[in-house]
Protein backbone atom coordinates (compact mmCIF):
# COMPACT_ATOMS: atom_id res chain seq x y z
CA UNK A 1 0.00 0.00 0.00
CA UNK A 2 1.17 3.86 -0.32
CA UNK A 3 1.93 5.79 2.28
CA UNK A 4 3.24 8.87 0.36
CA UNK A 5 2.61 9.42 -3.02
CA UNK A 6 3.35 13.16 -4.72
CA UNK A 7 3.20 13.94 -8.18
CA UNK A 8 4.70 17.06 -9.68
CA UNK A 9 5.31 19.01 -6.54
CA UNK A 10 6.30 22.66 -6.74
CA UNK A 11 7.18 24.98 -4.39
CA UNK A 12 9.16 28.40 -4.93
CA UNK A 13 9.60 31.22 -2.41
CA UNK A 14 9.59 34.80 -3.76
CA UNK A 15 10.41 33.38 -7.77
CA UNK A 16 13.16 31.28 -6.33
CA UNK A 17 12.61 27.81 -7.31
CA UNK A 18 13.00 25.08 -4.30
CA UNK A 19 11.28 22.09 -5.51
CA UNK A 20 10.72 21.73 -9.28
CA UNK A 21 8.53 18.48 -10.01
CA UNK A 22 9.32 15.93 -7.96
CA UNK A 23 7.64 12.83 -8.14
CA UNK A 24 7.85 10.19 -4.94
CA UNK A 25 6.21 6.75 -4.22
CA UNK A 26 6.52 5.60 -0.41
CA UNK A 27 5.17 2.00 0.27
CA UNK A 28 4.27 1.12 3.71
CA UNK A 29 7.16 -0.28 5.65
CA UNK A 30 9.78 1.38 3.46
CA UNK A 31 12.92 3.27 4.11
CA UNK A 32 12.81 5.60 1.64
CA UNK A 33 16.33 8.68 2.20
CA UNK A 34 16.34 12.03 0.19
CA UNK A 35 19.56 12.53 -0.57
CA UNK A 36 20.87 16.07 -1.67
CA UNK A 37 23.31 18.86 -1.04
CA UNK A 38 21.95 21.61 1.32
CA UNK A 39 19.45 23.56 -0.55
CA UNK A 40 18.46 20.68 -2.94
CA UNK A 41 14.94 21.19 -1.93
CA UNK A 42 15.09 18.08 0.91
CA UNK A 43 13.22 19.70 3.43
CA UNK A 44 11.10 22.11 1.56
CA UNK A 45 10.20 18.24 0.12
CA UNK A 46 9.81 16.95 3.19
CA UNK A 47 8.55 19.83 4.95
CA UNK A 48 5.22 19.81 2.49
CA UNK A 49 4.65 15.81 3.39
CA UNK A 50 4.71 16.85 7.01
CA UNK A 51 1.86 19.48 6.57
CA UNK A 52 4.42 21.94 7.44
CA UNK A 53 4.45 24.53 4.17
CA UNK A 54 2.21 24.82 1.35
CA UNK A 55 2.65 23.73 -2.08
CA UNK A 56 2.37 25.23 -5.35
CA UNK A 57 1.88 22.55 -7.26
CA UNK A 58 1.06 19.34 -7.70
CA UNK A 59 -0.52 16.32 -6.15
CA UNK A 60 -0.34 15.05 -3.11
CA UNK A 61 -1.25 12.62 -0.35
CA UNK A 62 -0.03 11.38 2.50
CA UNK A 63 -1.55 8.16 4.30
CA UNK A 64 -4.62 8.99 2.46
CA UNK A 65 -4.94 12.86 2.63
CA UNK A 66 -4.15 15.87 1.18
CA UNK A 67 -1.51 17.13 3.72
CA UNK A 68 -2.62 20.66 2.98
CA UNK A 69 -6.00 20.30 4.65
CA UNK A 70 -5.76 17.11 6.97
CA UNK A 71 -6.69 17.20 10.45
CA UNK A 72 -5.27 16.81 13.73
CA UNK A 73 -6.44 12.35 13.04
CA UNK A 74 -4.29 12.63 10.64
CA UNK A 75 -1.32 14.28 12.58
CA UNK A 76 -1.56 11.70 15.08
CA UNK A 77 -0.85 9.06 12.92
CA UNK A 78 2.44 11.11 12.09
CA UNK A 79 6.10 11.25 13.51
CA UNK A 80 8.03 14.36 13.12
CA UNK A 81 11.61 14.64 13.66
CA UNK A 82 12.18 18.57 13.18
CA UNK A 83 15.20 19.49 12.19
CA UNK A 84 16.10 22.16 14.05
CA UNK A 85 14.08 22.51 17.69
CA UNK A 86 15.69 24.29 20.97
CA UNK A 87 12.17 24.56 22.47
CA UNK A 88 11.04 23.08 26.09
CA UNK A 89 14.97 24.18 27.33
CA UNK A 90 13.13 24.53 31.36
CA UNK A 91 11.94 20.84 30.96
CA UNK A 92 13.23 17.53 31.95
CA UNK A 93 13.38 14.71 29.27
CA UNK A 94 10.98 12.86 30.99
CA UNK A 95 8.82 15.60 31.34
CA UNK A 96 8.30 16.17 28.03
CA UNK A 97 8.12 13.33 26.49
CA UNK A 98 5.49 12.37 29.00
CA UNK A 99 3.64 15.54 27.95
CA UNK A 100 3.42 14.59 24.34
CA UNK A 101 2.55 11.64 24.64
CA UNK A 102 -0.89 13.45 26.31
CA UNK A 103 -1.63 14.49 22.91
CA UNK A 104 -1.96 11.25 21.02
CA UNK A 105 -4.71 8.94 21.28
CA UNK A 106 -2.79 5.54 21.84
CA UNK A 107 1.24 6.86 22.74
CA UNK A 108 3.65 4.58 23.62
CA UNK A 109 5.25 4.11 27.32
CA UNK A 110 7.51 7.16 27.93
CA UNK A 111 9.61 5.76 30.32
CA UNK A 112 10.34 2.73 27.29
CA UNK A 113 10.50 5.31 24.74
CA UNK A 114 13.14 7.80 26.80
CA UNK A 115 14.94 4.15 27.53
CA UNK A 116 14.99 2.90 23.77
CA UNK A 117 16.52 6.41 22.58
CA UNK A 118 19.21 5.55 25.17
CA UNK A 119 18.30 8.99 27.38
CA UNK A 120 17.78 6.65 30.32
CA UNK A 121 20.49 8.41 32.23
CA UNK A 122 19.45 11.45 31.33
CA UNK A 123 15.60 11.38 31.95
CA UNK A 124 15.75 13.64 34.78
CA UNK A 125 18.24 16.58 33.26
CA UNK A 126 16.81 19.58 31.43
CA UNK A 127 16.86 19.55 27.65
CA UNK A 128 19.02 22.96 28.42
CA UNK A 129 21.91 20.43 29.83
CA UNK A 130 21.90 17.88 27.07
CA UNK A 131 24.29 18.05 24.63
CA UNK A 132 23.43 18.21 20.33
CA UNK A 133 23.00 14.79 19.84
CA UNK A 134 21.19 14.19 23.15
CA UNK A 135 19.02 16.91 21.84
CA UNK A 136 18.55 15.12 18.71
CA UNK A 137 17.77 12.10 20.18
CA UNK A 138 14.98 13.65 22.45
CA UNK A 139 13.77 15.21 19.01
CA UNK A 140 13.58 11.31 18.23
CA UNK A 141 11.44 10.50 21.06
CA UNK A 142 8.68 12.90 20.63
CA UNK A 143 8.49 11.82 17.13
CA UNK A 144 7.88 8.51 17.68
CA UNK A 145 6.26 8.72 21.31
CA UNK A 146 2.76 8.43 19.43
CA UNK A 147 3.48 5.60 17.60
CA UNK A 148 3.31 6.58 14.16
CA UNK A 149 2.64 4.87 11.03
CA UNK A 150 4.67 6.96 9.44
CA UNK A 151 7.80 8.99 10.48
CA UNK A 152 10.09 11.84 9.23
CA UNK A 153 13.53 12.80 9.91
CA UNK A 154 15.06 15.69 8.41
CA UNK A 155 18.94 15.66 8.73
CA UNK A 156 18.78 13.20 12.13
CA UNK A 157 21.93 12.45 12.40
CA UNK A 158 23.85 15.64 12.24
CA UNK A 159 26.23 16.76 15.04
CA UNK A 160 26.44 13.44 16.60
CA UNK A 161 29.37 11.55 17.23
CA UNK A 162 30.16 8.05 15.32
CA UNK A 163 29.13 5.95 17.84
CA UNK A 164 25.78 7.77 18.58
CA UNK A 165 25.21 7.78 15.07
CA UNK A 166 25.58 3.82 15.44
CA UNK A 167 22.97 3.52 17.66
CA UNK A 168 20.23 5.85 16.12
CA UNK A 169 20.64 3.60 13.13
CA UNK A 170 19.79 1.06 15.41
CA UNK A 171 17.17 2.39 16.46
CA UNK A 172 15.51 3.23 13.45
CA UNK A 173 16.02 -0.26 11.89
CA UNK A 174 14.01 -1.52 14.41
CA UNK A 175 11.45 1.01 14.13
CA UNK A 176 11.33 -0.31 10.60
CA UNK A 177 11.32 -3.82 11.89
CA UNK A 178 8.49 -3.11 13.60
CA UNK A 179 6.62 -1.87 10.31
CA UNK A 180 6.87 2.36 10.60
CA UNK A 181 6.97 3.71 7.41
CA UNK A 182 10.25 6.04 7.31
CA UNK A 183 11.12 9.17 5.21
CA UNK A 184 14.49 10.37 6.04
CA UNK A 185 16.47 13.12 4.65
CA UNK A 186 20.46 13.16 5.11
CA UNK A 187 23.64 14.06 3.24
CA UNK A 188 25.44 11.43 4.55
CA UNK A 189 25.79 8.82 2.42
CA UNK A 190 26.70 6.09 4.71
CA UNK A 191 23.40 6.81 6.81
CA UNK A 192 21.67 6.36 3.30
CA UNK A 193 23.22 3.46 2.66
CA UNK A 194 23.19 1.74 6.53
CA UNK A 195 19.19 2.50 6.15
CA UNK A 196 17.33 2.80 3.22
CA UNK A 197 15.83 0.26 0.78
CA UNK A 198 15.26 2.95 -1.91
CA UNK A 199 16.86 6.25 -1.81
CA UNK A 200 16.55 9.35 -4.72
CA UNK A 201 18.75 12.02 -5.14
CA UNK A 202 18.20 15.48 -5.31
CA UNK A 203 19.63 18.22 -6.90
CA UNK A 204 17.94 21.81 -7.68
CA UNK A 205 14.59 21.04 -7.18
CA UNK A 206 14.62 17.84 -9.22
CA UNK A 207 14.92 13.88 -8.38
CA UNK A 208 17.77 12.91 -10.81
CA UNK A 209 18.19 9.35 -9.46
CA UNK A 210 16.42 6.41 -7.96
CA UNK A 211 16.68 2.78 -6.62
CA UNK A 212 18.29 0.99 -4.37
CA UNK A 213 21.59 2.20 -2.55
CA UNK A 214 23.16 -0.82 -4.81
CA UNK A 215 21.96 0.43 -8.07
CA UNK A 216 21.21 3.56 -7.79
CA UNK A 217 23.27 5.77 -10.98
CA UNK A 218 24.36 2.84 -12.65
CA UNK A 219 26.21 1.54 -9.65
CA UNK A 220 25.97 -2.23 -10.07
CA UNK A 221 26.96 -2.31 -13.99
CA UNK A 222 28.85 0.48 -13.63
CA UNK A 223 32.79 -0.08 -14.83
CA UNK A 224 35.15 -1.38 -12.15
CA UNK A 225 38.49 -0.45 -11.96
CA UNK A 226 41.50 -3.16 -11.31
CA UNK A 227 44.83 -2.23 -9.91
CA UNK A 228 47.97 -4.34 -9.34
CA UNK A 229 51.56 -4.68 -9.57
CA UNK A 230 53.55 -7.35 -11.04
CA UNK A 231 57.37 -7.45 -12.70
CA UNK A 232 56.71 -5.26 -15.22
CA UNK A 233 54.91 -2.46 -13.26
CA UNK A 234 52.08 -1.06 -11.79
CA UNK A 235 48.72 -1.78 -14.23
CA UNK A 236 45.25 -0.06 -14.39
CA UNK A 237 42.78 -1.58 -16.01
CA UNK A 238 38.60 -0.32 -16.43
CA UNK A 239 36.52 -3.64 -16.82
CA UNK A 240 32.97 -4.01 -16.86
CA UNK A 241 33.83 -7.67 -15.83
CA UNK A 242 36.07 -7.53 -13.45
CA UNK A 243 35.88 -11.23 -11.64
CA UNK A 244 37.06 -12.33 -14.87
CA UNK A 245 40.12 -9.93 -15.46
CA UNK A 246 41.05 -10.86 -11.61
CA UNK A 247 40.91 -14.75 -13.24
CA UNK A 248 42.76 -14.46 -15.75
CA UNK A 249 45.36 -12.40 -13.85
CA UNK A 250 45.51 -14.96 -11.22
CA UNK A 251 45.81 -17.77 -13.78
CA UNK A 252 48.60 -16.54 -15.56
CA UNK A 253 52.35 -18.33 -13.89
CA UNK A 254 54.64 -15.92 -15.43
CA UNK A 255 53.87 -13.31 -13.64
CA UNK A 256 53.70 -12.90 -10.08
CA UNK A 257 51.07 -10.40 -9.01
CA UNK A 258 50.93 -8.49 -5.81
CA UNK A 259 48.97 -5.53 -4.33
CA UNK A 260 45.67 -6.41 -6.35
CA UNK A 261 42.59 -4.37 -5.81
CA UNK A 262 39.32 -4.09 -7.38
CA UNK A 263 37.76 -0.73 -6.67
CA UNK A 264 33.87 -0.43 -7.81
CA UNK A 265 32.18 2.84 -7.56
CA UNK A 266 30.90 3.34 -3.64
CA UNK A 267 27.88 5.25 -3.04
CA UNK A 268 30.16 8.32 -2.75
CA UNK A 269 31.37 8.47 -5.96
CA UNK A 270 28.16 8.07 -7.88
CA UNK A 271 26.61 10.42 -5.76
CA UNK A 272 29.16 12.58 -6.59
CA UNK A 273 28.86 12.14 -10.51
CA UNK A 274 25.06 12.12 -9.99
CA UNK A 275 24.91 15.98 -8.54
CA UNK A 276 27.88 16.69 -10.63
CA UNK A 277 29.72 18.05 -8.63
CA UNK A 278 33.55 16.18 -9.41
CA UNK A 279 35.98 17.32 -11.89
CA UNK B 1 -8.82 41.81 -37.57
CA UNK B 2 -9.20 43.48 -33.83
CA UNK B 3 -12.83 41.77 -33.40
CA UNK B 4 -11.68 38.52 -34.33
CA UNK B 5 -8.71 38.33 -31.65
CA UNK B 6 -11.74 39.17 -29.42
CA UNK B 7 -13.79 36.40 -30.21
CA UNK B 8 -10.69 34.09 -29.79
CA UNK B 9 -10.16 35.42 -26.39
CA UNK B 10 -13.56 34.85 -25.14
CA UNK B 11 -13.53 31.43 -26.85
CA UNK B 12 -10.86 30.32 -24.49
CA UNK B 13 -11.87 32.46 -21.17
CA UNK B 14 -14.93 30.56 -21.79
CA UNK B 15 -13.17 27.49 -22.17
CA UNK B 16 -10.57 27.44 -19.25
CA UNK B 17 -12.88 26.75 -16.23
CA UNK B 18 -13.50 23.44 -17.33
CA UNK B 19 -12.65 20.67 -14.32
CA UNK B 20 -10.29 21.46 -12.27
CA UNK B 21 -7.74 18.13 -10.95
CA UNK B 22 -8.43 18.21 -6.93
CA UNK B 23 -4.52 19.03 -5.66
CA UNK B 24 -4.86 16.75 -3.27
CA UNK B 25 -5.53 13.52 -5.00
CA UNK B 26 -6.39 10.92 -2.27
CA UNK B 27 -5.00 7.95 -3.63
CA UNK B 28 -5.66 5.44 -0.41
CA UNK B 29 -9.14 7.16 0.72
CA UNK B 30 -9.24 7.69 5.07
CA UNK B 31 -7.40 5.09 6.09
CA UNK B 32 -8.06 3.44 9.30
CA UNK B 33 -10.26 5.94 11.10
CA UNK B 34 -8.95 4.86 14.60
CA UNK B 35 -10.89 3.94 17.04
CA UNK B 36 -8.87 5.53 19.57
CA UNK B 37 -10.27 8.85 20.51
CA UNK B 38 -8.43 12.01 20.78
CA UNK B 39 -7.20 13.61 24.33
CA UNK B 40 -9.74 16.57 24.09
CA UNK B 41 -8.70 20.19 23.82
CA UNK B 42 -9.19 21.06 27.36
CA UNK B 43 -7.43 18.28 28.68
CA UNK B 44 -4.47 18.58 26.07
CA UNK B 45 -4.44 22.78 26.78
CA UNK B 46 -4.69 22.21 30.80
CA UNK B 47 -1.56 20.13 30.32
CA UNK B 48 -0.32 22.96 28.02
CA UNK B 49 -0.84 25.26 31.19
CA UNK B 50 1.02 22.96 33.23
CA UNK B 51 4.24 22.53 31.28
CA UNK B 52 3.43 26.74 30.02
CA UNK B 53 4.31 27.26 33.82
CA UNK B 54 7.01 25.02 34.56
CA UNK B 55 8.61 26.75 32.25
CA UNK B 56 8.27 30.58 33.22
CA UNK B 57 9.03 30.08 36.48
CA UNK B 58 12.38 27.70 35.54
CA UNK B 59 13.39 30.75 34.35
CA UNK B 60 14.52 32.94 36.84
CA UNK B 61 15.22 36.20 34.47
CA UNK B 62 11.50 36.29 33.29
CA UNK B 63 10.24 35.72 36.46
CA UNK B 64 11.86 38.34 38.19
CA UNK B 65 11.46 40.73 34.98
CA UNK B 66 7.59 39.82 34.16
CA UNK B 67 6.59 39.25 37.17
CA UNK B 68 7.98 40.67 40.22
CA UNK B 69 8.92 44.09 38.18
CA UNK B 70 5.74 45.59 38.84
CA UNK B 71 5.84 45.43 42.69
CA UNK B 72 9.37 46.44 42.66
CA UNK B 73 8.36 49.47 40.90
CA UNK B 74 5.93 50.09 43.06
CA UNK B 75 8.18 49.21 46.42
CA UNK B 76 11.15 51.81 45.12
CA UNK B 77 8.06 54.43 44.30
CA UNK B 78 6.92 54.46 47.64
CA UNK B 79 9.58 54.47 49.40
CA UNK B 80 10.83 57.54 47.56
CA UNK B 81 7.00 59.23 47.76
CA UNK B 82 5.44 58.49 50.99
CA UNK B 83 3.89 61.29 51.82
CA UNK B 84 -0.17 62.13 52.07
CA UNK B 85 -1.81 63.27 49.20
CA UNK B 86 -2.10 66.96 49.18
CA UNK B 87 -5.49 67.65 50.64
CA UNK B 88 -7.06 64.62 51.39
CA UNK B 89 -5.29 63.37 55.05
CA UNK B 90 -6.03 60.23 55.08
CA UNK B 91 -4.07 58.43 51.48
CA UNK B 92 -0.38 58.46 50.91
CA UNK B 93 0.78 58.34 47.23
CA UNK B 94 2.40 55.26 48.05
CA UNK B 95 -1.10 53.70 47.90
CA UNK B 96 -1.95 55.89 44.99
CA UNK B 97 1.10 53.86 43.20
CA UNK B 98 0.65 50.69 44.09
CA UNK B 99 -2.97 50.51 43.43
CA UNK B 100 -2.16 51.79 40.00
CA UNK B 101 0.62 49.61 39.48
CA UNK B 102 -1.96 46.69 38.87
CA UNK B 103 -2.45 48.24 35.73
CA UNK B 104 1.45 47.50 34.81
CA UNK B 105 1.24 43.93 36.62
CA UNK B 106 -1.07 43.04 34.25
CA UNK B 107 0.46 44.81 31.33
CA UNK B 108 3.48 43.15 32.73
CA UNK B 109 2.23 38.83 32.84
CA UNK B 110 -0.52 39.25 30.08
CA UNK B 111 0.95 41.78 27.22
CA UNK B 112 4.82 41.44 27.60
CA UNK B 113 5.02 38.29 28.64
CA UNK B 114 2.10 37.13 26.08
CA UNK B 115 4.04 38.48 23.05
CA UNK B 116 7.66 37.39 24.01
CA UNK B 117 6.28 33.67 24.61
CA UNK B 118 4.77 33.64 21.57
CA UNK B 119 7.97 34.70 19.59
CA UNK B 120 9.78 32.89 21.47
CA UNK B 121 7.47 29.50 20.78
CA UNK B 122 7.51 30.28 17.31
CA UNK B 123 11.59 31.16 16.56
CA UNK B 124 12.81 28.11 19.14
CA UNK B 125 10.32 24.97 17.27
CA UNK B 126 7.39 24.88 19.82
CA UNK B 127 4.79 26.20 17.42
CA UNK B 128 6.28 24.26 14.63
CA UNK B 129 6.50 21.24 16.97
CA UNK B 130 2.99 21.02 17.92
CA UNK B 131 1.79 21.73 14.54
CA UNK B 132 3.44 18.16 13.57
CA UNK B 133 1.07 16.70 16.11
CA UNK B 134 -2.50 16.67 16.87
CA UNK B 135 -2.58 19.06 19.59
CA UNK B 136 -5.66 21.49 18.29
CA UNK B 137 -4.47 25.50 18.11
CA UNK B 138 -7.16 26.08 21.25
CA UNK B 139 -5.09 23.88 23.46
CA UNK B 140 -2.02 25.89 22.52
CA UNK B 141 -3.92 28.74 23.76
CA UNK B 142 -5.41 27.15 26.99
CA UNK B 143 -2.04 26.81 27.46
CA UNK B 144 -0.87 30.19 27.77
CA UNK B 145 -4.16 31.59 29.29
CA UNK B 146 -3.65 29.32 32.55
CA UNK B 147 -0.12 30.93 32.23
CA UNK B 148 -1.49 34.47 31.95
CA UNK B 149 -4.36 33.77 35.05
CA UNK B 150 -1.57 32.84 36.98
CA UNK B 151 1.07 34.44 37.29
CA UNK B 152 -1.52 37.48 36.61
CA UNK B 153 -3.13 36.60 39.98
CA UNK B 154 0.11 35.54 41.54
CA UNK B 155 1.68 38.83 40.65
CA UNK B 156 -1.46 40.90 41.97
CA UNK B 157 -1.00 39.13 45.23
CA UNK B 158 2.68 39.76 45.77
CA UNK B 159 1.85 43.88 44.35
CA UNK B 160 -0.96 44.09 47.19
CA UNK B 161 1.58 42.76 49.71
CA UNK B 162 3.88 45.15 49.22
CA UNK B 163 0.98 47.97 49.55
CA UNK B 164 -0.35 46.42 53.03
CA UNK B 165 2.68 45.34 54.78
CA UNK B 166 4.67 48.46 53.74
CA UNK B 167 2.45 51.12 52.51
CA UNK B 168 -0.55 50.30 54.81
CA UNK B 169 -3.18 49.33 52.42
CA UNK B 170 -6.50 48.44 53.28
CA UNK B 171 -7.57 45.80 51.31
CA UNK B 172 -11.83 46.84 50.35
CA UNK B 173 -14.19 45.28 52.91
CA UNK B 174 -17.40 46.72 50.49
CA UNK B 175 -18.57 43.25 48.30
CA UNK B 176 -19.15 45.70 45.37
CA UNK B 177 -15.72 46.76 45.33
CA UNK B 178 -14.79 43.47 45.10
CA UNK B 179 -17.09 43.34 41.66
CA UNK B 180 -15.46 46.00 40.30
CA UNK B 181 -12.21 44.10 40.97
CA UNK B 182 -13.43 41.10 39.18
CA UNK B 183 -14.83 42.58 36.09
CA UNK B 184 -12.08 45.14 35.97
CA UNK B 185 -9.44 41.92 36.14
CA UNK B 186 -11.40 40.10 33.52
CA UNK B 187 -11.45 43.05 30.86
CA UNK B 188 -8.03 44.05 31.72
CA UNK B 189 -6.54 40.67 31.50
CA UNK B 190 -8.35 39.69 28.04
CA UNK B 191 -7.58 42.68 26.18
CA UNK B 192 -3.91 42.83 27.56
CA UNK B 193 -3.02 38.99 26.25
CA UNK B 194 -5.42 39.49 23.45
CA UNK B 195 -3.33 42.51 22.16
CA UNK B 196 -0.33 40.52 23.47
CA UNK B 197 -0.94 37.94 21.38
CA UNK B 198 -1.01 40.07 17.95
CA UNK B 199 1.80 42.24 19.18
CA UNK B 200 3.71 38.67 19.03
CA UNK B 201 3.52 39.25 15.00
CA UNK B 202 5.42 42.80 15.21
CA UNK B 203 8.65 41.24 16.32
CA UNK B 204 10.90 39.94 13.75
CA UNK B 205 12.66 37.86 16.08
CA UNK B 206 12.42 36.54 19.65
CA UNK B 207 15.79 38.82 20.50
CA UNK B 208 13.65 41.96 19.78
CA UNK B 209 10.34 40.94 21.38
CA UNK B 210 11.06 42.27 24.23
CA UNK B 211 12.25 45.57 23.11
CA UNK B 212 9.30 45.48 20.67
CA UNK B 213 6.90 45.15 23.46
CA UNK B 214 8.50 46.82 26.76
CA UNK B 215 9.07 50.45 24.24
CA UNK B 216 5.44 51.04 24.46
CA UNK B 217 3.92 49.54 27.33
CA UNK B 218 6.82 51.55 29.37
CA UNK B 219 5.52 54.70 27.49
CA UNK B 220 2.37 53.97 28.36
CA UNK B 221 3.04 53.81 31.92
CA UNK B 222 4.32 57.36 32.25
CA UNK B 223 1.27 58.68 30.20
CA UNK B 224 -1.66 56.94 32.37
CA UNK B 225 -0.45 57.50 35.50
CA UNK B 226 0.88 54.60 36.94
CA UNK B 227 4.53 55.65 36.74
CA UNK B 228 3.95 59.24 37.53
CA UNK B 229 0.98 60.88 39.82
CA UNK B 230 -1.68 62.30 37.66
CA UNK B 231 -1.10 65.68 39.12
CA UNK B 232 2.27 65.89 37.08
CA UNK B 233 1.10 64.68 33.55
CA UNK B 234 0.29 67.25 30.94
CA UNK B 235 -3.10 67.61 29.46
CA UNK B 236 -1.77 66.29 26.02
CA UNK B 237 -0.85 63.39 27.87
CA UNK B 238 -3.59 62.66 29.48
CA UNK B 239 -5.71 63.00 26.10
CA UNK B 240 -3.49 60.46 24.00
CA UNK B 241 -3.72 58.09 27.21
CA UNK B 242 -7.71 58.27 27.02
CA UNK B 243 -7.41 56.04 23.84
CA UNK B 244 -5.42 53.07 25.38
CA UNK B 245 -6.49 50.81 28.00
CA UNK B 246 -3.84 51.09 30.61
CA UNK B 247 -5.18 54.64 31.92
CA UNK B 248 -8.89 53.34 32.68
CA UNK B 249 -7.00 49.98 34.02
CA UNK B 250 -4.99 52.04 36.58
CA UNK B 251 -7.78 54.48 37.01
CA UNK B 252 -10.41 51.35 37.60
CA UNK B 253 -7.46 49.71 40.08
CA UNK B 254 -7.29 53.10 42.18
CA UNK B 255 -11.19 53.00 42.63
CA UNK B 256 -11.12 49.66 44.24
CA UNK B 257 -8.28 49.92 46.71
CA UNK B 258 -8.76 54.02 47.34
CA UNK B 259 -11.62 55.72 49.13
CA UNK B 260 -14.18 57.87 47.06
CA UNK B 261 -11.95 61.00 48.53
CA UNK B 262 -9.58 60.16 46.21
CA UNK B 263 -12.12 60.75 43.24
CA UNK B 264 -10.68 64.30 43.12
CA UNK B 265 -7.46 63.68 41.72
CA UNK B 266 -8.92 61.48 38.72
CA UNK B 267 -8.80 63.80 35.12
CA UNK B 268 -12.25 63.80 34.98
CA UNK B 269 -13.10 63.92 39.15
CA UNK B 270 -14.99 60.78 39.46
CA UNK B 271 -13.92 56.77 39.21
CA UNK B 272 -16.16 56.66 35.49
CA UNK B 273 -16.88 52.57 35.74
CA UNK B 274 -19.26 52.39 32.80
CA UNK B 275 -16.17 54.68 30.57
CA UNK B 276 -13.75 52.23 31.57
CA UNK B 277 -15.79 48.95 30.79
CA UNK B 278 -16.60 50.27 27.67
CA UNK B 279 -13.05 51.60 26.49
CA UNK B 280 -11.34 48.00 27.75
CA UNK B 281 -14.19 46.06 25.99
CA UNK B 282 -13.52 48.12 22.94
CA UNK B 283 -10.16 46.66 23.20
CA UNK B 284 -10.87 43.29 23.85
CA UNK B 285 -13.20 43.18 20.52
CA UNK B 286 -9.82 45.06 18.98
CA UNK B 287 -7.68 42.50 20.45
CA UNK B 288 -9.09 39.96 18.85
CA UNK B 289 -9.19 41.23 15.30
CA UNK B 290 -6.77 42.00 15.53
CA UNK B 291 -5.42 38.43 16.53
CA UNK B 292 -7.57 37.36 13.79
CA UNK B 293 -5.77 39.12 11.20
CA UNK B 294 -2.00 38.99 12.24
CA UNK B 295 -1.37 35.47 14.42
CA UNK B 296 1.13 33.39 12.24
CA UNK B 297 2.34 29.93 13.12
CA UNK B 298 5.43 29.96 11.58
CA UNK B 299 8.35 32.82 11.47
CA UNK B 300 7.92 35.42 8.54
CA UNK B 301 9.11 34.61 5.18
CA UNK B 302 9.08 30.63 5.90
CA UNK B 303 6.03 29.64 4.10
Amino acid sequence: MTVISARDLRKSYRGQVAVDGIDLTVARGEVFALLGPNGAGKTSTIEILEGHRRRDGGAVSVLGEDPGTAGRRWRARLGIVLQTATDAAELTVRETVRHLAGYYPDPRDPDEVVAVCGLAEKAGARIRSLSGGQRRRVDVALGIIGRPELLFLDEPTTGFDPEARREFWALIRRLAEEGTTILLTTHYLDEAEALAGRLAVISRGRIIAEGTPQTIGGRATATATVTWRDGTGEHREQTSDPVALVARLTARADLSVSDLRVHSPSLEDVYLELIGERG
Amino acid sequence: MTGRNEGRQTAAAVASPGPRTQPGVAAGGIAQASAVRLPSTLRVGLSRGVVELKQFFRQKDAVVFTFAFPAFIALMLGLIFDEPVHGIADVRISQVFVAGMIAYGIVSTAFISMGVGIAVDREDGTLKRLRGTPVPAGAYFIGKIVLVGVSTVAGIVLLLAVGVVLFDLKLPTDPARWLTLGWLLALSVVSCTLLGIAASALARSARSAPAVLNLPAIALQFVSGIFVHNDALPDGMITVASFFPVKWMGQGFRSVFLPDSMMVQEAAGSWEPGRTALVLGAWCVAGLVLCLLTFRWVERDSR
